[in-house]
């Protein structure tokens, strides 16, 4: 198993990634005094020095101990909205794709529609219908809330594909009844694909999370990833020279982006042997 | 391609605007909030003091705005306005109407986005082809893992890192806005050119980031088809290599990935939102902002709307588009 | 379906029109190579009906994609020679082969699989087969000749502007033979061209395979597993096993004295309709290419095995000018 992660360069890189991040997480929730994530902890402005090693920022956050604090809660959104959505996702994707008639052409028509409206500005108008400061676990369901489509779509083409296969018709005429071949038949077999679909799914919320709290829609106090890139923003902070406020997020967003999508293709080869050859 | 597959996909089209006209009616009501009276509230809190008077205020322009009549008629009065392309008054910028504030941004977002996308998704595509074939030149190798890498992050992000090397650091292109400020606008070519200075930034930090994806996606598909039965007896026919790439493997191939780019443009389009936010770039995008910011209902709620019959429409061109390049498509009952 | 034709077809005593000369093709596998086609040699006379039949992983289709060099990696042709009258194909440039294809051997692929493009009209996927081949003809002439092909493997002239997903089984198979005749090639390789058809379009297919050949002049090599077909169909027949070729014959030889013992099973096993009884088959199951056994790759199901069998390899040796066999026994 370790040696195919050693050949598995995706998944490798992806898991390299996301394990520094972990252990920042972990080390930094042990050593670092998270409250100083919050305004007037520590003089404005200061470029990283040894006291503040990420600098500060304009309202006095000491900017190693936001990251410390902000980054487990960015990833918590994604985590719940994920699972959520891949949970949601499958239960109808199964249902679709095995049950068919109605059903299918039900989920698969709001799934489709629901897949041309773009999820931002669908998940502005519920944030600021909600206005009156979101917490981050508000910010997740109202992520979750579309986060169930796209994974409904590609897990239920994947058990199409799957259900013309004779093990399911011969379980079928042994007389297993519908779930008991979605639990032990089909899912079995999607586990690596739906777990791949997991971590995109995560990372579409996470992406979708970052987006929102960037316009300001987010929880306005946490010190979330995409909170402190709004206040960049607000700030004005790359013209003005500021270059540690928005390095700090912007390396981690960026190594949690790539984490999970190595990840992902990581994945997906191997649910997908035959991407394995190919260079 | 028969009337009714047209018809079809346009009431599906009809389907949409109604739903996001809908989902933009109700979904805020949910909250019970009145973006009249908060509104209010918060300009009365602005000015430091809040008088009596102010009820009587938010009972006035709940007349006028129509918020004191039942739900249903609101509602039927809502979809008739927006059927005629009223889309209400801006709360923040009255007396200005939200068509005509969405009427002076679309053409910046259009634009930008238009040019971007198709560049993106062209050169992507012409450059997946290659990375597949065997007999492409070996350096465009080299080209993969950074698009790769590239295409993971959001583009705003990308933004903010070209807004600070080259517009901050290397002082070479404009930080902010469509054109200069000061600038008058109109066709000549100084202008134009002007929008473009401006423009590149922006457009950059999409196209940097799409290309990986559409390459990448274009080479799977590639890979996939070069597979198949047919590419081999083309082989067998002593069909010559230009043949069989073009005519018997993009063909093809290209078919999953148009559907690719109809199911994308929801994402391109949420992804743009942002880099214009970023950049000051007076499109769509930074208008929603400037609406959300200074908490103007009508407006978002106008921005949203547009967007979605935007984008529908756009899905469905393409939908209508898709059966000219397969022919499979007609033949089958859609 | 007769035999019977008005010239004798594979007479040996004609120069032959392609000549395999010790074919060996390997495919690199992660535990070592794996020997699909192992030092196979025959030669096909003008006009001459040659049928090569296996079981699955026999390496048969191998063997026909051999032949057109279109082996890709991770295969690999190891060596031996290919000769088409006096060309030996190995010699070739890589566009001097591309242009003999179709042009001196063409292939007959499983048309009603995937076979045809989906997106390509059928008149088109003829016409960019002349076009690369250096035919240059008015979009008249170029219609006409369409037309003439497409009549000729008994197709409708309007099958040219259909797409093949609008045609049956049958009628696709019959486009690709149309495709594979267009250039009047020496040699037509068909491969299992009938595999997917019912009995009744499978005879129409056979039927117009023969004719067309015979207009053409051309000689046929017809791979499948069918033996009934090959028997109605092929002037003598090839038996592959395990990346072998174990008996060469003429046809009549083969179903009356088979001489080897894996061809007389297979003769055996063959459903009669005069003797009643329970099917034969041949017991145990045809060896994986990688994991091939010691000597004779057939002695664990051979009938007439002995210990000599599973230490040495037979050589195949000719018997007779058109027959050839690898047996100790034989």
């Amino acid at each position: 198993m370790l040696g195919y992660i050693r050949r598995n360069a995706s998944l490798l890189i992806g898991v390299t990634l996301l394990g520094i991040l972990a252990i920042f997480m972990i080390v930094g929730a042990f050593t670092i005094d998270t409250d100083n994530a919050q305004p007037l902890s520590a003089p404005a402005l200061q470029p990283p020095s040894w006291d503040y090693p990420f600098g500060t920022d304009r309202q006095g956050r000491d900017l190693l101990a936001v990251m410390v604090a902000g980054t487990p809660l960015t990833l918590w959104v994604g985590f719940v909205a994920g699972i959520i959505g891949v949970g949601v996702g499958s239960v109808l994707a199964f249902t679709a794709a095995y049950y068919g008639g109605i059903a299918d052409t039900v989920i698969r028509s709001i799934a489709d529609i629901g897949l041309t409206i773009p999820g931002l500005l669908v998940l502005i108008i519920i944030a600021v219908s909600l206005k009156g400061s979101l917490t981050v676990n508000q910010m997740a369901i109202v992520v979750a809330s579309l986060a169930w489509l796209n994974p409904t779509r590609t897990i239920r083409s994947q058990v199409l594909t799957l259900r013309e296969r004779g093990y399911v018709e011969i379980a079928r005429l042994n007389g297993m009844s519908g779930p008991e071949i979605i639990l032990r038949e089909l899912m079995p077999n999607l586990l690596p694909y739906l777990s791949a679909t997991l971590v995109a799914s995560i990372s579409g919320a996470i992406l979708a999370a970052v987006g929102l709290e960037f316009l300001g829609l987010g929880p306005v106090d946490s010190p979330t990833l995409g909170m402190t890139l709004y206040w960049v923003q607000f700030n004005a902070a790359i013209i003005n020279g500021w270059w540690w406020w928005w390095t700090a997020p912007l390396v981690v967003i960026l190594m949690v982006f790539l984490g999970l999508f190595f990840l992902t293709v990581g994945l997906d080869e191997i649910a997908n042997p035959r991407l394995r050859r190919s260079a | 391609m028969s009337l009714l597959y047209v018809a079809k996909r346009f009431g599906v089209f009809l389907l949409i605007v109604w739903l996001a006209a809908s989902l933009n009616f109700f979904l805020p009501k949910l909250s019970g909030q009145d973006p009249v009276e908060s509104k209010l509230m918060q300009e009365a809190s602005l000015g430091g003091y809040v008088h009596a008077g102010i009820e009587d205020m938010a009972k006035e322009y709940q007349h006028k705005f129509g918020l004191d009549r039942p739900l249903w008629a609101q509602y039927l009065a809502y979809l008739s306005d927006v059927s005629r392309g009223n889309l209400n008054f801006s709360i923040a910028n009255y007396p200005r109407t939200v068509a005509g504030m969405i009427r002076d941004a679309l053409p910046w977002t259009i634009g930008l986005l238009g040019l971007t996308t198709l560049f993106s998704f062209t050169a992507g595509t012409l450059l997946g082809a290659l990375l597949a074939w065997p007999g492409a030149p070996r350096w465009m190798r080299f080209i993969m893992p950074p698009l790769w890498a590239l295409h993971a992050i959001p583009f705003f992000l990308l933004g903010l890192v070209l807004m600070y090397v080259f517009a901050f650091q290397v002082q070479v292109l404009p930080i902010f806005g469509g054109y200069s400020a000061g600038a008058s606008t109109g066709f000549t070519v100084k202008f134009v050119l002007d929008v473009l200075r401006h423009a590149v930034l922006p457009a950059l930090s999409i196209v940097l980031v799409s290309i990986g994806g559409w390459a990448l996606a274009m080479r799977g598909m590639m890979v996939t088809t070069m597979g198949e039965d047919y590419v081999t007896f083309a082989e067998a026919k002593g069909l010559r290599s230009a043949t069989i790439f073009t005519r018997y493997c993009i063909r093809n191939a290209i078919l999953p990935q148009t559907t690719g780019l109809a199911l994308a443009l929801g994402q391109i389009l949420s992804g743009a939102v942002l880099v214009e936010v970023v950049f000051g770039y007076p499109g769509i995008g930074a208008l929603l902002f400037q609406a959300i910011e200074e908490n103007d209902f009508f407006l978002i709620q106008g921005i949203v709307f547009t967007v979605i019959v935007a984008l529908g429409f756009a899905t469905f061109l393409l939908d209508v588009l898709y059966p000219w390049l397969d022919p499979r498509i007609s033949y089958r009952r859609t | 379906m007769s035999n019977a034709a008005p010239t004798p077809r594979g007479q040996s005593n004609a120069a032959p029109v392609l000549r395999v000369e010790g074919l060996r093709v390997a495919y690199d596998h992660a535990r070592g190579p794996v020997r699909a086609v192992d030092d196979v040699s025959f030669s096909l006379s003008p006009h001459e009906r040659f049928g090569l039949a296996g079981e699955s992983g026999s390496g048969k289709s191998t063997m026909a994609l051999s032949i057109l060099r279109m082996i890709k990696p991770p295969g690999r042709i190891e060596g031996g020679e290919v000769w088409l009258e006096d060309i030996e194909l190995s010699q070739l440039a890589p566009d001097a082969m591309r242009r003999l294809r179709l042009a001196g051997i063409a292939m007959v692929p499983q048309g009603s699989m995937n076979s045809l493009n989906p997106v390509v009209r059928i008149r088109d996927q003829i016409g960019d087969a002349l076009a690369d081949h250096g035919t240059k003809l008015s979009r008249r002439a170029l219609a006409a000749r369409v037309r003439d092909l497409l009549v000729d493997v008994g197709l409708p002239p309007e099958t040219g502007d259909k797409y093949q997903h609008e045609l049956s089984g049958g009628m696709k198979q019959r486009a690709c033979i149309a495709i594979a005749i267009c250039l009047r090639p020496k040699v037509i390789i068909a491969d299992e061209p009938t595999s997917a058809l019912d009995v009744v379009v499978q005879r129409q297919v056979m039927e117009t395979l023969g004719r067309v050949q015979a207009e053409l002049g051309a000689a046929v090599i017809l791979v499948g597993h069918d033996m009934g077909l090959m028997a109605q169909f092929v002037d003598r027949l090839g038996i592959m096993y395990a990346g072998r070729l174990v008996e060469v014959a003429p046809i009549g030889e083969i179903i009356t004295a088979p001489r080897h013992p894996y061809t007389r099973l297979l003769i055996e096993s063959l459903p009669s309709l005069e003797k009643k009884g329970g099917l034969r088959g041949i017991p145990g199951l045809a060896p994986l290419l990688r994991d091939l056994p010691s000597g004779c790759a057939f002695h664990p199901r051979c009938p007439r095995a002995e210990a000599r069998c599973r230490l040495e390899k037979p050589a195949v040796r000719p018997i007779g000018p058109d027959a050839t066999v690898a047996c100790h026994f034989a």
